[in-house]
């Protein structure tokens, strides 16, 4: 069973998306989106996780039986969340402090699990890679696009302390979109999490069907021209 | 996995168990080796946050010494100790700082409190709190400037009935939406002031007796 590389990119990215299609891991997701910046941090560092394991049970998928797989599976993912939630205590703090409390919920992700036992230990190791990376962007692409929605609504602003998490530069991603704004405080709870999810899982349905819609179209315009 | 033959030693039982023996061993020896190689730097920026902390609430003026050396540790009467971080000046205790919590609308609220030898209040951050962003969370210096309100206060100015909010007939504003937050903080503060003036001689006392010390 081999997969085209572009297919691995697109189903990770968009026509699979864990979040926007297979509706995984929203634990994570509804946890840390309150700013577009923690939805960033959050998804690469699941990105980075996502990967490791990959190459990790590719690699050892000749030597796992299959009655056993699980709890290896979960062992290799917990090592690498925590090596990850160390390194960052330790060299990105201050993103730690604010990140802190959800890097030990990568382990309960499901998505990183579903990714192993569906698709890394049944391929060679650099499709696994890929659509790990893959993957975890496209979960990135969602947490980072409901943290900017629920920023921008709750709170007027965008990408506020980037800096944390991407060094000084980032100061001029840092935006405040509505000025004076006195806030929302719905969105920024948990019920706007829900809320903003709702909203965006029905937005990518209308995009794919205008979309296929469109695709339709031309192929009938393109018989009716050729034909 | 899903070879098209398979050994039949890898259906057994005791080849199974090895396996996953050896990866909890290997998972462990990783573990460890990356607590070995952080441990030091987490240590580090665990201090260097505590520095800022305590430089947000004693003014460099106040001291000269290294107030992480050698921290206090007073035996509260729950059993949990209590640590205190003691500025030096001239070989007298010159300012205090220690962390109190209270308990919020959501959750415990640590707050550490400054004092100067005579019990004054030099300064009271808000370190932890999981209150209502955009209600409760005004405690934050970084949001509101209300925390500052207790700068130059002691247990006599107000006196200790007065340490309330106004809303309890007591001395200090609460802000709109939110009463329960202000209340836990008057009430930490309050209390920190009292540890203050139960413990006053041990913890101006130059070389403590009878109390344990501990270092780095």
């Amino acid at each position: 069973m081999s997969v085209s590389y572009r297919r691995i990119i697109r189903d990770g990215l968009w026509d699979n998306n864990i979040i926007l299609v297979q509706a995984l891991a929203l634990c994570p997701l509804l946890a840390v989106t309150g700013s577009a910046t923690n939805g960033l941090g959050m998804g690469l560092a699941t990105t980075v996780v996502m990967a490791a394991s990959a190459v990790a049970i590719a690699l050892l998928r000749g030597i796992i039986t299959p009655q056993i797989r699980i709890p290896v599976f979960i062992l290799i993912i917990a090592t690498l969340v925590t090596l990850v939630d160390m390194m960052m205590n330790a060299r990105m703090h201050d993103l730690h402090k604010v990140l802190g409390l959800f890097i030990p919920l990568i382990v309960t992700n499901c998505a990183i699990l579903g990714r192993a036992e569906a698709f890394a230990s049944r391929q060679p190791v650099l499709p696994a890679l890929l659509d790990g990376v893959m993957m975890g962007l496209g979960f990135t692409l969602a947490l980072v696009l409901l943290g900017a929605v629920r920023e921008i609504l709750g709170s007027g602003m965008l990408f506020a302390n980037a800096a944390l998490l991407l060094g000084s530069w980032a100061k001029e991603m840092e935006l405040v979109v509505i000025p004076d704004y006195k806030g929302f405080l719905l969105i920024i709870l948990p019920p706007g999490g829900f809320l903003v999810l709702g909203f965006l899982l029905a937005g990518k349905r209308l995009l794919d069907g205008y979309l296929s819609r469109r695709r339709e179209a031309n192929l009938v315009l393109a018989d009716v021209v050729t034909g | 996995m899903g070879t098209v033959t398979e050994p039949s030693y890898r259906k057994r039982v005791g080849y199974q168990a090895m396996l996953l023996g050896s990866f909890s061993a290997l998972a462990t020896v990783m573990l460890v080796s990356g607590d070995l190689a952080t441990h030091q730097e987490i240590a580090d920026r665990k201090r260097e946050d505590l520095l800022l902390n305590l430089s947000e609430v004693l003014p460099a003026a106040y001291y000269d010494n290294d107030l992480l050396q050698q921290p206090l540790q007073i035996p509260n009467a729950g059993g949990a100790s209590q640590l205190v971080y003691r500025g030096t000046q001239a070989g007298a205790v010159s300012a205090l700082a220690y962390e109190r919590s209270g308990s919020g609308y959501s959750g415990e609220i640590r707050i550490l409190l400054g004092l100067t030898a005579d019990g004054t209040i030099l300064g009271v951050r808000v370190l932890s709190h999981s209150e209502t962003p955009g209600l409760g969370d005004k405690i934050e210096v970084a949001r509101d400037a209300w925390i500052t309100r207790f700068n130059g206060l002691s247990l006599g100015n107000p006196p200790p009935e007065q340490w309330k909010v106004k809303k309890d007939g007591g001395r200090f504003d609460a802000f709109s939406g939110a009463t329960i937050t202000p209340r836990a903080v008057v009430l930490a503060i309050k209390e920190g002031l009292l540890f203050y003036q139960q413990q006053r001689d041990q913890l101006l006392a130059v070389t403590p007796v009878a109390v344990t010390q501990s270092g780095e």
